[in-house]
């Protein structure tokens, strides 16, 4: 009798464990599933996209290396530029980049760094709440009305500090815009990094009897300098790919001069022109323009990685 | 004694001092006179105002925008909240140790060197350096490489390093906000040792949540507790000796036999 309930309690006991386990079955779930093959395809979408531009450029500028008379070292040493004629040396546009770049940063850097400082150390919340959307406006301005503010406010405008020798397109007045459009980046990089130096080291050099600006320069921007660097170098990399300000007020035509009131074309500048352009397919002028774009994106790349690089090594003093 | 004696005998007065974040009265009414040369410890649980009390001893309470003061500290005789004041010159004067040790990211050297380069410190920097780090109980260990970095050294030793960066500007009073509770007790004691030595030239304020730092380590306690508004208020204040065997307050009672807080 005794037997037979305690055998009728395990039989109960197992069933019921058996509908746990039942319950803790795998079970498929599509949706899951179908969510997670999506979102691999979106991350997919872009690396394969970067590998298809690589392979793109890369296959084209073999074409263009392969072309007669083209080497790599008359394409990198030499400063004419006119590949319908024979002449390959990329070095005018480059220059013409650097100059841009250079103006840019002249700028972008003193000014966006200013900003940087007097947003994190000396704002008050009020000014802050002010100059802080006014920079993000400044920010979101397509670039094309830099590009036409370049060519119908400050050109003239340098025409009337330095008279008729600036040339209505020159690369001064792209690069001087082109700094202001880089200087919201600058400044908010720079002021990320000025915010993140703990509120400690500060404390400490007050409590020195340091001045404000004391502190601000000689102990917070040290400390950010990583970070400060990462964004005056990610500044440059957007100042060399930048596109529209130089075609549009840097001119148009290979030029290698060191004159900032001259026109010259920007290497950005030459593509936007050709690929823009009737040039048919296979010629050097074409083909030209891969060598170029690959050229650009090596080095924005390689400016890239040393900015993350740096900002990286920034993080890891203080966390 | 007459009036203007007595102010010359005291390192810090505070006077119907009132210390508020906004419109909450985070401290009540102080009336504290702290005597020069000897260690002033500050004790009370947590919340009652202990480190705002000791930051607005030099004015760090400044930059909490919310801030506001009532009431005198008076240093020298003179209001440090006066408006002609510069905080920058109360701070020269006034020097501080954070709880939890700062150190600039610069060389051992410089970390001491700054405070006093920046106020106009002309003569040997390197006796200055040497000089410091001696009274800061740091100088043997690290005198074969002062070039490394203020961050590599132990936490201990950096908190020392603070202290002799304080000392470097020649201050007359040193502000210790809880100095002692990042470090073990080994860095503990030696903390304690230094301050002990420098009692002998300056005026130390302790604030610590650790009673039997302040028993050993001060010369005189002042309890505060909150009262019902939450607002801080001194309890008690008297010689360390007696605030601890006999106290005055049942609340300081209560709170140093471990009946509350």
């Amino acid at each position: 009798m005794e037997n037979q309930i305690v055998k009728q309690q395990v039989i109960r006991m197992e069933s019921a464990e058996q509908l746990v386990i039942h319950k803790l079955r795998k079970r498929p779930r599509l949706g899951e599933t179908f969510i997670q093959g999506f979102l691999f395809f979106c991350g997919a979408v872009s690396i394969f996209t970067t590998i298809g531009i690589v392979f793109e450029l890369g296959k084209e500028s073999l074409l263009f290396f392969q072309m007669p008379g083209v080497t790599l070292v008359e394409f990198l040493t030499k400063t004419e530029w006119q590949p319908t004629i024979g002449k390959f040396g990329v070095l005018s546009l480059i220059n013409a980049t650097l100059m841009t770049t250079l103006f840019a940063m002249l700028v972008a850097l003193p000014l966006g760094l200013g900003a940087a400082i007097y947003l994190s150390e000396y704002a008050t919340p009020r000014a802050r709440s002010i100059l802080k959307p006014v920079l993000e406006v400044l920010a979101g301005v397509p670039t094309v009305v830099y590009g036409f503010f370049a060519l119908t406010t400050m050109t003239p405008l340098l025409r009337a500090i330095f008279g008729e020798q600036v040339q209505v397109y020159n690369t001064l007045s792209a690069g001087l815009v082109m700094g202001i459009m880089i200087l919201p980046l600058v400044c908010s990089m720079s002021e990320d990094a000025l915010s993140a130096v703990p509120r400690s080291l500060r404390e400490a050099a007050y409590g020195l009897g340091a001045t404000r600006l004391e502190t601000a320069v000689q102990v917070v921007v040290p400390a950010a300098l990583s970070g400060i660097i990462a964004a005056f170098i990610l500044g440059v990399s957007r100042a060399v790919g930048e596109t529209m300000i130089v075609a549009l007020a840097a001119g148009s035509g290979p030029n290698f001069t060191f004159d900032p009131f001259q026109a010259a074309e920007t290497m950005t500048g030459y593509i936007a022109r050709i690929s823009g352009g009737d040039v048919s397919y296979d010629t050097p002028d074409y083909n030209s323009i891969f060598a170029i774009g690959l050229l650009l994106f090596t080095s924005t790349l390689l400016l890239n990685v040393i900015s993350r690089r740096l900002v990286a090594r920034f993080r890891e003093v203080y966390e | 004694m007459t009036e203007t004696l007595e102010k010359q005998h005291l390192a810090i007065e505070t006077r119907d001092m009132h210390l508020f974040y906004g419109h909450f009265r985070a401290v009540k009414d102080v009336d504290l006179q702290v005597i020069p040369q000897k260690i002033t410890a500050i004790i009370g649980p947590s919340g009652c105002g202990k480190s705002t009390v000791l930051r607005s001893f030099n004015r760090m309470n400044d930059f909490v925008p919310s801030f506001h003061m009532e009431g005198e500290v008076l240093f020298h005789g003179q209001n440090i909240y006066a408006t002609d004041v510069d905080p920058v010159m109360v701070r020269q004067r006034i020097g501080m140790v954070f709880q939890k040790p700062n150190p600039f990211p610069k060389s051992i050297y410089d970390n001491v060197a700054w405070g006093a380069r920046i106020n106009g410190f002309k003569e040997n920097m390197d006796d200055l350096v040497e000089q410091t780090l001696r009274q800061a109980a740091l100088w043997d260990e690290v005198k074969d490489d002062l070039r490394k970095s203020g961050l590599s050294l132990s936490g201990g030793q950096q908190q020392r390093l603070c202290i002799a960066r304080a000392l470097a500007v020649k201050p007359e009073i040193i502000l210790m906000d809880e100095p002692c509770s990042a470090l073990d007790p080994i860095a503990t004691l030696k903390i304690e040792d230094l301050m002990r030595e420098l009692s002998e030239q300056y005026t130390i304020i302790i604030v610590t949540h650790n009673m039997q730092q302040a028993a050993r380590a001060s010369d005189h306690t002042a309890f505060f507790t909150m009262d019902e508004d939450r607002a801080g208020i001194m309890v008690e204040y008297g010689e360390t000796n007696q605030i601890f065997t006999n106290p005055r307050d049942k609340r300081t009672e209560d709170y140093i036999t471990g009946r509350f807080g």
